[in-house]
């Protein structure tokens, strides 16, 4: 049936390709950026907590609200929080730590494990809102791509970071993390902090697209080990599929979105997806959705959901 | 042919893989061990263990310079010339005023500030020297103002009086005793001339040690005191040389 029409790409459910069409109007256009807006609230809302229970004296039924920062912190002045990579680290120094920073990165690594891991990195970092403008700009200006590195030096950034920190007794990425210190700087005062926050950016920019976030973070690597078995997750319904490609192209890892795998899972089983939701709002079929992971039943039936659609489609 | 060219090229990927993480890790872990001994003169919260335990266990959540009611504390920033992101504070700026309840350490989720320190005068941040070319006490005016600061009253200094050379007025002098000072440095605060005559350092890097063998028979039970009362000499017979020389006089 492909064949009458030239100018019409079929998918592989016998469905024509559509593109991504920008909405004219303002509400659709909103509609579309909704997760990039939501996102920003949250990582903004996070910062302003810190900020004002430090500065401004926020309290909450006498408690102060958010004290501390991103590395520990005390909500409501009873429960602790407290970074699970940096805990890992310091624990690996061979320091013996009290139960309130064990319990708080406790409480934190559940959190992540249940809406997924790399949620820390598209809706809590703020170092993600320079990482995003530098992708940003760089659609938008004639940057080649000159550099190949494997997604997978992460992994290797992040054992590094482990052994580092049992040989030299200090916390290895807590000491040279962008992160740490453009969030600790932006509450307790600017020093040379944003230098490593402007190299990210420069470096994000004109040397390797997503190259921080994508490439290098260790912080990013340990919850992307954390989020692959996180129940919340980008659902893929395959019988709507078009492989048309706009998801791949909005998405900052896109290695996540092996439709092939994501046919048999039915849902990205990749803990490297941020579950920022760029893919979800660019997609014209709506195939992409949050939701609960699927189980092994439900991806085997649309698996074969998929075989029959691309018998019809032969 | 074919296995093994991917063989041999599964190998060299993977020395390169290795090569990469070792070069890397090696320029990382000389980052870390120059800022971690970078700065051993900084004054650290109470309780602070011994500063590379510290820097290791700190968190570096600032929840203690937030919990301070003085605003003593401060977060080193990057760049500072105190390790990135621990606490620590300046006493000629604003010094500990020793809380009661030490807020601070009860803040610290990791326990770097030790929990275990309860009486604040157990602290030791730091102890107090005295640049006696600068102190205006050694320089025979009655200033003593450290003296009269220190929470740790008569104890962390005391004031001793020296004879002024040949003046007939003494020298009232503050001595610091490195056993009760807890190194809070409201003295280093008080101070009166232009740059602190007394200041608060790290112990280890002024104080001394004189060994185990040493045996100091005179400090067992005989109080030492520094009575002084000067003799007219009333004729010009030699009187007994003091000090080494009667070892030279032949008799004892």
């Amino acid at each position: 049936m492909a064949t009458d029409n030239t100018t019409v790409r079929l998918g592989p459910n016998g469905k024509p390709v559509r593109p991504f069409v920008m909405p004219s109007t303002l509400t659709g256009k909103l509609k579309v950026w909704r997760f990039i807006i939501y996102r920003r609230i949250v990582q903004l809302t996070t910062l302003l907590l810190f900020f004002g229970t430090a500065h401004w004296g926020w309290t909450v039924a006498g408690e102060p609200v958010l004290m501390g920062n991103l590395s520990s912190s005390t909500l409501l002045g009873t429960i602790p929080l407290a970074d699970p990579f940096a805990v890992l680290q310091i624990f690996l120094t061979r320091h013996v730590l009290e139960t309130e920073v064990i319990i708080g990165a406790g409480i934190i690594l559940l959190l992540y494990l249940l809406i997924g891991g790399r949620v820390w990195c598209s809706w809590v970092c703020p170092v993600n809102m320079v990482t995003d403008l530098s992708s940003w700009l760089r659609r938008r200006l004639p940057i080649k791509d000159r550099f190949v590195l494997s997604r997978n030096v992460r992994y290797t950034v992040l054992v590094l970071s482990l052994i580092l920190s049992a040989l030299t007794g200090v916390a290895a990425f807590e000491w040279v993390s962008p992160i740490s210190m453009f969030h600790r700087e932006l509450i307790f005062g600017i020093g040379m902090g944003w230098m490593a926050v402007l190299g990210v950016f420069i470096f994000d920019l004109f040397v390797l697209r997503d190259g921080w976030c994508g490439h290098l973070c260790p912080l990013g690597a340990f919850y992307g080990l954390v989020g692959k078995v996180s129940p919340l997750r980008i659902l893929f319904d395959t019988p709507t599929c078009t492989h048309c490609g706009e998801c791949a192209r909005v998405c900052p890892e896109p290695q996540v979105l092996n439709l092939k795998k994501a046919t048999e899972a039915g849902m990205i089983a990749s803990g490297e997806c941020t579950n920022c939701g760029r893919c979800i709002t660019v997609c014209p079929e709506n195939t992409l959705s949050f939701g609960l992971r699927k189980f092994n039943s439900t991806s085997n039936e649309s698996s074969q959901n998929l075989e029959s659609h691309h018998r019809r489609a032969a | 042919m074919t296995t093994r060219s991917s063989r041999r090229e599964f190998l060299t990927k993977s020395v390169q893989g290795v090569a990469l993480a070792a070069s890397g890790g090696l320029v990382w872990s000389y980052l870390l061990k120059q800022q971690a001994y970078a700065a051993p003169h900084a004054i650290r919260p109470p309780g602070a263990h011994e500063e590379s335990d510290f820097t290791a266990k700190c968190i570096k959540c600032g929840q203690c310079v937030r919990d301070c009611p003085y605003d003593t504390l401060k977060l080193a920033p990057a760049g500072d010339t105190v390790t990135i992101g621990t606490p620590y504070f300046i006493p000629r700026e604003v010094p500990c005023y020793m809380c009661e309840d030490i807020p601070c350490v009860k803040a610290c989720p990791t326990g770097a500030l030790d929990h275990s320190l309860e009486d604040i005068e157990e602290a030791s941040m730091g102890l107090a020297v005295i640049d006696i070319e600068n102190c205006l006490s050694w320089l025979g005016l009655r200033c003593e103002i450290c003296h009269r600061e220190c929470p740790v009253q008569n104890k962390a200094i005391t004031i001793e009086h020296h004879p002024r050379k040949i003046s007939k007025h003494a020298m009232f002098v503050p001595l610091v005793h490195s056993d009760y000072c807890t190194g809070c440095g409201v003295c280093e605060k008080a101070c009166p001339t232009e740059e602190a005559a007394i200041r608060v350092v790290q112990p280890e890097l002024v104080q001394g040690k004189i060994g185990e063998h040493y045996r100091l028979g005179w400090t067992i039970d005989t109080p030492i005191t520094q009575e002084f009362t000067p003799q007219q000499r009333k004729d010009e017979k030699s009187v007994p040389a003091t000090g080494l020389d009667y070892l030279n006089q032949g008799d004892l």
